[in-house]
């Protein structure tokens, strides 16, 4: 069992959560993955680890509450123990050797570029986070940011804080004011990663996306996280998730991803029912 | 006191479920014999000195001996003579290919029906579940600390072995939950999961620790292993990445591994109706592949209401690799064999979703390395086959996460693990391996064996240094 030590909420559908996994800690590197169960009935869900804490034995996990799976697991209090907690999968980033590097971060995305910004930054590359939201009140992580950062821009959908765009918007001018990134590193929903990956590729510039596709086991057996990447297939838990954004096929993913659509609504409609009850 | 021999030629029938009633439910097929259709088929046995039946078996169990004793009506005796050779009594007598091991050698067969081994093994197995009281024995400890990668057959049968002789063993699982295949692909109506359970149940209780979510490769590597104190590590890790065809439209939705649809079925329960795993409920499935696994993945898709389910094999119906029993099973259940038929490309609809397959016939040609005949495509045969489900069940290829984080460790072209084929050694000292991970996709029983063997060289190997 691994006890949850800490948890915390980020903005109204984003929280944070510390969990006790020694051996995990000791192990992690950013741009890998855990599985969880918060429950003995739950689902495998996959989460690219946020931050680790080798000393204290910690690793982070930042979960955005989207569907069933997430809202069971946001039902456990600090103190409460996930039921299976199994890592780290996948490889790391690729982050030694790189000069200058832009980090692109979309929504809960951040949480994954986060602890790559800050490996890079240890290293002592210098680093240009680009960070975007929906709104003001969806923004995470900013301090985080902030401290490893040569440079933060902080863009907002609507405006209703830092600048209003897109996160191409900002990477595109950085870009255009002469900076000359060895690597740009995205990381968040597919189709903004898909439009970073359109404009690096205009600029030629090494981009390197992380993938989250459907997923059961992590550890190579089941075959389900599939991508095509380079005309060729392959499998974001063990040669991924991090892949060349330039290769990798975007629309196959997003369609990929749709696959229970109907089922992940159904299950959302009745954990919320169940909740409410719970409430009641 | 002498026994009546029965000199019926043939084997007792096996109870089984309505095939018109069990493509509906997830319960077991074949229900097991009664107590008297035990006695009376072990009967049948005629007790041979040459005993071709043992010699057939991978895990040597003294097979005329287990049945004397059900045919004397003592069948804890029986229990007892096949727990010395296998860990896994109850699992083995249902999913062993006996027709090609035991029983394909059985002196009943030559003048008729072999003497019902497998059944047999399953009653006393049963038996002793649901009627002993008796703990396990804790065998008295050796000081001795063996680690085992993946609580699957080969696993868990090495350490059954290694703890009986006193070692302290513990199994690393990736999973959450151990069993390996035996939980997360061959299903419920095959292999009930409370008999898995049990019989892990049983490891646990002679001392075998079991720590899951454990990926060795990530978490720990091999050589940390040894570093915490263990003295050999065995290699059960399974097999790993499923194959596709390389075909167009292999990424619609719809397309599934069988691994993937299996696991999702078994591991995670999708077939009950309260269960959080998705899974698609088809109407037309096609299964590529014509294995025990594609047998599998076909009677799952029954099972969850597809009204046509295709098995499509290339080869004929002679070359299905699949055991004969499933193959019967299958067609009795309604699937439909599509053979010397090869999909050549898959076709969605506007939503990205399988709406169907383009296939080719083939016939047979001259025998190929592998000794089958080589199936050729025939000139203007392409077909369309209406599906909205297609599992590939065409093999897989093992796991890399072990051989690429330990180093010194030889595999083959195919990734396979290269060992001493006596022991399961290595090329790395105190490093033993068996199952799929050597062979690729391979028999439960034949990765019990393996396991065997390696306990026995483990043993050997710790007692020498």
């Amino acid at each position: 069992m691994f006890k949850i030590v800490k948890k915390e909420h980020l903005n109204p559908t984003v929280a944070k959560m510390v969990i006790e996994a020694p051996l995990i800690a000791k192990k992690a590197e950013p741009g890998q993955f855990i599985i969880f169960r918060a429950k003995e009935d739950s689902e495998r869900i996959p989460l690219t680890v946020a931050d680790y804490d080798r000393e204290a034995g910690t690793v982070t996990i930042i979960y955005q509450i989207v569907g069933a799976g997430t809202m069971e697991l946001d039902t456990l209090k600090e103190g409460d123990c996930l039921h299976d907690f199994v890592g780290p999968l996948g490889t790391p980033s690729h982050v030694e050797g790189l000069k200058k590097v832009a980090v692109v971060g979309g929504g809960v995305g951040c949480a994954i570029a986060y602890p790559v910004a800050k490996k890079l930054h240890e290293l002592g590359a210098e680093v240009h986070s680009v960070v975007g939201f929906r709104n003001k009140d969806l923004v995470i992580l900013e301090d985080e940011f902030n401290a490893v950062s040569d440079k933060v821009c902080m863009m907002t959908d609507d405006g209703s804080y830092g600048e209003k765009g897109l996160v191409t918007n900002a990477l595109e001018k950085l870009i255009n004011d002469g900076n000359q990134y060895d690597e740009v590193i995205a990381i968040g929903p597919l189709v903004m990663m898909k439009f970073v990956c359109q404009l690096t590729k205009k600029y030629n510039i090494k981009t390197v996306v992380s993938m989250n596709p459907i997923m059961i086991d992590g550890t190579g057996m089941c075959g389900g996280c599939r991508l095509t990447v380079g005309g060729e297939t392959k499998f974001a838990c063990v040669d991924g998730p991090d892949f060349d954004g330039h290769l990798v096929d975007f629309d196959e993913a997003m369609h990929r991803g749709t696959m229970y659509k109907d089922f992940e609504q159904h299950a959302r409609e009745a954990e919320c029912n169940l909740l409410n009850k719970e409430v009641k | 006191m002498a026994i009546q021999r029965n000199m019926d030629p043939k084997k007792c029938p096996m109870p089984s479920q309505d095939p018109n009633v069990r493509n509906k439910n997830f319960e077991e097929v074949a229900l097991g014999y009664t107590y008297e259709m035990a006695v009376n088929e072990a009967r049948r046995c005629l007790n041979c000195k040459n005993k071709p039946c043992v010699s057939a078996c991978p895990v040597a169990i003294d097979i005329p001996a287990f049945i004397e004793r059900v045919a004397n009506e003592d069948m804890k005796g029986a229990f007892e003579i096949i727990s010395r050779s296998s860990s896994l009594p109850a699992v083995c007598g249902r999913v062993c290919p006996q027709e090609t091991q035991c029983e394909g050698k059985c002196v009943r067969g030559i003048k008729g029906e072999p003497v019902g081994i497998g059944r047999l093994e399953r009653f006393v197995a049963d038996w002793h579940r649901e009627h002993s009281t008796e703990a396990p024995k804790m065998p008295e400890q050796n000081g001795h600390k063996v680690a085992i990668i993946g609580a699957g057959p080969s696993g868990l049968t090495a350490a059954g072995d290694l703890a009986k002789m006193g070692y302290k063993v513990t199994i690393f699982e990736a999973l959450h939950l151990a069993g390996g295949v035996l939980v997360y692909g061959i299903p419920e109506f095959r292999l009930p999961k409370v008999i898995v359970q049990k019989e892990i149940d049983n490891l646990k209780a002679i001392g075998v620790d079991i720590e899951t979510n454990m990926v060795i490769g990530k978490v720990l590597t091999i050589d940390e292993l040894f570093e915490m104190g263990y003295e050999a590590v065995f290699i059960g890790s399974g097999a790993g990445l499923p194959r596709f065809m390389n075909i167009p439209g292999e990424s619609l939705k719809g397309v599934y591994s069988a691994n993937e649809y299996l696991t999702r079925i078994n591991l995670m329960k999708a077939y009950k109706p309260d269960s959080k795993t998705p899974i698609k409920h088809s109407k037309n499935v096609a299964v590529v592949g014509g294995g025990n696994v594609a047998m599998d993945a076909a009677r799952c898709a029954k099972r969850l209401g597809a009204e046509n389910v295709y098995i499509v094999y290339r080869r004929g119906m002679e070359e299905l690799p699949a055991r004969k029993e499933e193959v019967e099973h299958a067609m009795e259940e309604g699937i439909i064999f599509k053979t010397l038929t090869n999909p050549v490309e898959v076709l969605g609809d506007e939503d990205g979703m399988v709406r169907g397959m383009k296939c080719v016939e083939m016939e047979l040609g001259e025998p190929d390395a592998s000794g089958r005949r080589r199936p050729i495509v025939k000139e203007g045969s392409e077909f369309e086959l209406e599906c909205d489900t297609m599992i590939m069940s065409i093999g897989t290829s093992p796991n890399p996460l072990i051989r690429s984080t330990t180093p010194g460790l030889d595999t083959n072209k195919h990734g396979c693990i290269i060992t001493e084929e006596e022991t399961g050694l290595t090329s790395r000292e105190g490093v033993y391996a068996g199952g799929d991970a050597v062979t690729g996709a391979a028999t439960v029983i034949l990765a019990m064996g393996a396991g065997k063997q390696a306990a026995k060289a483990i043993d050997e190997y710790i007692k020498n240094k």
